[in-house]
Formats: C-alpha cells, structure tokens, sequence
C-alpha cells in the first residue's frame, strides 16, 4: 500500500469519526486544529486505524505522535 | 436507513457501528417516535464511548435518552453524597459501570478465612450502601457485576484457593445476584457472561486501560452497550411477547406436506432430527416463561397440526396461542395473529428459513422484528437469544419475594449510609501528598500534564520541554507539582502550579490539576504550599488569572474558593488578587509531604 493510499484511508475514517464528508486533512493537521479532536476522539480515531489497517501501536508510540503525518509515517513502518 | 438498523442486530457489525455512530445516529432521530428518558452513567473507569453507542441502540428501540455521566471514576462519590446536577436530572435509570478494575483489595497469601471474609464483606458493603443510597431517585439500578481478571496469579488454583482473584470474583458475584433477587429496582448487567461470551483476551485492551482508562476494549463498547440497552428496553416494557414461526425447515426438517409425519427430521436418531429438537426446547422454554407462541406456515392446515403429533416433537400443538396455516401472503397472516391476540404488531417476532418470506413480511410491515436467521437452524437460537426480543426483568414475581422485600426495606431504613458527612468520606480515604518543587525526574510527566489538561486549568498556558526546563532552574519561579495517594491506590502527579514572582508579587501563570482527584481537597493543599513558599520568598500578594476556554468553566470561580478578591473582569476572563499575611492554611484533609 503507498503512503497515499494509507492517507486516503486514514482520512475516511476522519470523515467517519467526526461525520463530515468532504472533511480534509493534511500531513501537518493537529488536534488542535479540529474542534472536536479531545483525547476521546483521538482514541477512537486511534482504534478504528488499528482496526481498519490490522496494526497496533505501541503505547510509545502514540505518545510520540504529534500530526496526522507523523502517524502516517509510523503506519508506513509498521506496514513495510 | 434498513441497513443502519441491521447493523444494529446480532451479528453486529462492530466497526461499523464504532466509525459510522454519528450518521447510524442522524438517521434513527428521522424516526418520529421516541419516549424520552433520563439515563445517569456513574462509571469506575471512562464511560464516554459507552455512553455514545448506548445511545444509539435506545434510539433504535424508540428510546430517546438524556445522559448524565459522573466526572471520571465518581460513581462512589456521586452515589453516596450526590451532587445536585444529578438530583436536578432525576434519572429514570443509573446505569453503575464498575468492572474488576473497581475491586480495592484483594485477598493477600497470609490472610486468614476470617481475612477473606471480612475483605469480601467490604467490598460488598460499598455497593450496598450505593444501592441504598440510590434507593431515593426510586428508579431502576443497573448494576454491572464483576468480569473475570485476565491474568490469574494462582493458575487453575485461582478459582478455587480463598486467596484467589477468580474465586473472589466469583463470591462477589453471587453476593450481587442475591441482593438483586431481593431488591427491586435492582438489576444486574452480566459483564461476567458478556466477556466469556466476547472471550476476556478480547474484552480487555491493557493499552486502551493505559491510554484512556476504558476498562473494556474498544471492540467490547458496542455489545456492552448492547447489553445495557436490553435491560433498559425490558423494563421500559419494550420487549417483544410473541414468537411468530414458519413450519417447515423451521420447527422440524423437511415438508410435512411432501414427506408425511413418518419422514420429517425431528428427534434425536440424526444429526439434523436432533437440531431441530434443539430449537424446539428453546423455544418451549420461552413459552414455559411467558412468550406467546404462534405459527404461520404456507401449508394445509390439517398437515401442520399433524406435524406436532409426532412422538419425538417438543412443542405441541395447543403450546401455540395463535396457528395461521393456510396459503394467503405472510404479511397478511402476522396481521392476523397480532389481532387474534391482541397485542402490537411492534411485539411480534417471525423466524422463518425463507428469506423471500423473510423479505415479504420486513417490507410490508417493518414493525415486525424478522431476523435474518439464514436457512441453518443451528443458527436460529442465538439469533433469538443474542438479540434480547424477549428479554424479562424478572420471572413473574411471586408474593413470597415481594414480602422478603418489604422486610429487607425495613432493615435498609434502619441502617445508615456508610459515612455520615463527605468530610468523613474524604478522611476515610487516608490521603497523603508529595507538594514539592519540579524535580529533572519528572519533567517529562508535568509536560505531559501541562499539554493535555484541559477542564481544571485556570490559563490553559501550554508550554515546551524547553520552557519548564528554564522555569525549573529559574529562582524567579514558584514551581510546584502535587501527588496524590489514597488508600485505593496513587493517582501519580496531578497537578501544577507555576507562580512567576516580581516585585514581592507572586503571579500564577499556570494553575492546573487533573479531573481524577477532583473533590478530593487537592486544590487546597496545592494552594497551601504555594503560599508557604511565596512567604519563604518575601512576596505580600498573589495574583491569580482566570482565561475563559470552551472547557475551564469548571475553575471559573476557582479563586473566589480560594478566598481572593476580584481586580479586574473583561468579559468571562478575570484576575483575581490574594493578600497573604494573614493566610491561613485551608487543606484538612490531606498529609503533605514538601521539600
């Protein structure tokens, strides 16, 4: 899978968490660019990444992460 | 839309309901016809996605609830001493999530039966003064019970030694089932069947406890919620009353109107014969407790009754109140029955293998609950079963457990709620504190803190690994963190407070503290110590800045508390200014150790 299909992915499951359709993010989008991102959001939007792409992230891990890109980044890792 | 609902059946669709939950629940409001009620959450562990999934199974049957969800791990609090939000609500259900994360202490190796006892005795003791004191709302309690640890120290021995886990668990359970025997209002949410059933490598995610303090997985939430909203379904009298059944391939195996009696698969002599006397027991012991029983079959009249002559059938032909065996469409047949009966359409079932019949009856008379079961009866019971139609609260209740509920009332009004007063709570919680200044080993843990609070936090200030660097080895600052122990366990370091000084003032550019310990007195001890070392540094005043967020209201009036005058307000922020020679020391609660 490219980068750019894992971001289409990830940016579907945004769409579906926060249900807004034509929702678009960007390698550099943090939470505190969307309203409704608190730390509830974020591990459901963390979860369904796991579930959608069949991966698991280590605790150290998601402390680490600080953007939509540098998750996407650690999913082409984990990928690999 | 009729693909959202389906979604919302066993089997369900997990990720879906977990990634689609917003539009499954814009699509259930378009329903018209809710009744409205008020469901409070008092969780031992985060709630928040239990709540959101819960929602929309009531929506789905035609409840539409308020929520009111105890600050995190509060149920204890809430239910002894109350709050008034949750008096103005008037829930017409408390839903109580604890799970085993909530057991305060186990049986240790060098403990004693007596030990044991008196251990298992006071775990008890917490939940029934909580009943007790829910008891005044006079509404329903849904009280889960205790799931299996995932880890068992002992082994196989675990379930049976006294000083085991699972055995402990075990003891508690059947203590909750008994109290909910007697008590009314009281009911229990089997979390110890649902995570067997869900399997407890599955049911727990120690990364998801660690991250977010959810005391079940993520993939758990939907048949939890499930679960709960069964319960709620039941005594909201929405369960279904009658279960309507196809004849052939459905009762028995094979066409009675082709095969004859001699030849349908009914009994145990065969594999098949013998699933479909599976099912007939099932469905007979649904009827021994109260489910109305009725058939609708395209088929002769006389060949349908016949087929419950054979020696071998369970159900036999009068168990059924209601039998439409002729050739007119189905839909047509299920009106009839519900008339025949007289009862809703909305409390009927109808298992049929068929799925064009299946198709038939959904499409024209939607209200009707109609599985879709497949065409293997191995499949049919959990399809019944797993979906709660018939869910009971209660088998009839007798005269005799009525009269033992009165008494027990009796003894409930004679014996009085645990503690007396939340100051005698908050001593009994043995409370100690570590106040001190910011130390190199937990720079990382007060960053963190800084960064991620959001509720109890006065400025909402953020500031970099750098920035606390800089203000730690800064003698212009006042810098302190706060830990707190109670005899549950230690929250870890909690709170933090940055007071920059200039000129004899000590000015708090940050004040903050995680919602974990609120209520506790922590604020007052924080605030304690602070003051103490603004004396040791000569300062007179301390000024405090309160920046309006969308979520500090909570500390709105955090300084009013604390005893400073107001100096200034511009719209909602303020600054507030406390004189400081003649403070006197606020926390009672709390031991502190500081430098």
């Amino acid at each position: 899978m490219t980068r750019e299909m894992l971001f289409d992915g990830v940016q579907d499951i945004f769409r579906d968490i926060f249900d807004e359709e034509d929702m678009v993010i960007e390698d550099k989008t943090r939470s505190d660019d969307v309203e409704e991102w608190d730390s509830l959001n974020h591990i459901n939007l963390v979860s369904a990444i796991e579930k959608e792409f069949e991966i698991r992230f280590a605790l150290e891990e998601l402390m680490a992460l600080k953007d939509v890109g540098s998750m996407i980044d650690l999913m082409v890792k984990k990928l690999k | 839309m009729e693909l959202f609902l389906t979604n919302l059946e066993y089997p369900l669709d997990i990720n879906k309901i977990l990634r689609k939950k917003k539009s499954i629940k814009k699509d259930l409001l378009l329903n018209g016809n809710f009744i409205a009620k008020n469901i409070a959450i008092l969780g031992g562990s985060t709630t928040s996605e239990i709540k959101n999934i819960l929602e929309i199974f009531l929506l789905k049957n035609g409840i539409k609830p308020k929520f009111y969800e105890s600050e995190y791990n509060k149920y204890y609090e809430d239910a002894l001493f109350g709050s008034n939000e949750l008096d103005k609500f008037s829930p017409d259900i408390i839903y109580i999530h604890i799970t085993n994360q909530n057991i305060i202490k186990y049986p240790e190796l060098k403990d004693t039966p007596e030990d044991v006892a008196i251990l298992l005795s006071n775990e008890l003791q917490r939940y029934k003064s909580i009943w007790n004191s829910l008891s005044k709302f006079d509404c329903a309690i849904i009280q889960n019970n205790f799931d299996y640890t995932e880890d068992r120290g002992l082994g196989n021995l675990d379930c049976y030694d006294i000083h085991g886990k699972t055995y402990f668990i075990n003891k508690l359970n059947n203590e909750f089932s008994l109290n909910a025997r007697k008590m009314k209002n009281l009911y229990i949410n089997d979390i110890n069947y649902l995570s067997s059933y869900i399997g407890l490598r599955y049911w727990f995610d120690k990364s998801l406890w660690y991250q977010a303090k959810y005391a079940i997985s993520m993939e758990s939430i939907p048949e939890l919620a499930f679960n709960i909203s069964k319960i709620i379904s039941s005594i909201f009298g929405r369960s279904k009353k009658c279960l309507v059944l196809d004849l052939d391939n459905t009762c028995w195996g094979g066409v009675i109107g082709d095969d004859g009696l001699d030849r349908i698969h009914i009994g145990t002599e065969t594999a098949i014969s013998e699933s479909y006397t599976v099912f007939q027991k099932y469905v007979k012991e649904l009827k021994d407790r109260g489910v109305t029983l009725a058939i609708c079959s395209k088929n002769d009249f006389e060949n349908a009754k016949e087929g419950f002559s054979h020696p071998e059938s369970i159900l036999k032909f009068d168990d059924f109140t209601s039998f439409k065996a002729n050739w007119n469409p189905k839909n047509q047949n299920i009106l009839d029955i519900a008339k025949s009966i007289n009862i809703a359409v909305d409390s009927l079932v109808f298992i049929d293998d068929n799925p064009v019949e299946r198709d038939i009856v959904f499409s024209r008379i939607p209200s009707v609950s109609v599985p879709n079961v497949g065409s293997d009866v191995v499949e049919f019971i959990a399809h019944i079963d797993r979906n709660g139609y018939f869910e009971p609260i209660s088998i009839a209740d007798d005269d005799l457990n009525r009269s033992q509920y009165y008494k027990d009332n009796k003894k409930r009004i004679n014996k009085q709620a645990t503690f007396k007063s939340y100051d005698e709570f908050l001593v009994s919680l043995d409370m100690t504190a570590e106040i001190k200044s910011f130390s190199s080993v937990y720079l990382d843990r007060i960053t963190q803190l800084i960064n991620k609070t959001n509720q109890f936090n006065l400025t909402t200030k953020r500031y970099t690994t750098g920035e606390i660097d800089t203000i730690t080895l800064g003698d212009e600052y006042i810098k302190v963190y706060g830990k707190l122990t109670d005899k549950y366990g230690d929250n870890g370091l909690i709170a933090v407070s940055i007071g920059r000084v200039e000129n004899r003032t000590c000015h708090i550019d940050l004040w903050l503290m995680s919602c974990r310990v609120l209520k506790r007195n922590m604020e007052f001890a924080m605030l304690d110590e602070l003051v103490s070392k603004c004396k040791d540094q000569d300062v007179s005043e301390i000024i405090g800045y309160y920046y309006k967020s969308a979520k500090n209201s909570i500390v709105s009036d955090l300084y009013e508390k604390f005893g400073f005058n107001l100096l200034e307000q511009n719209d909602e922020d303020a600054v507030w200014k406390l004189d400081i020679k003649n403070y006197e020391i606020k926390n009672k609660f709390i031991g502190v150790e500081n430098d």
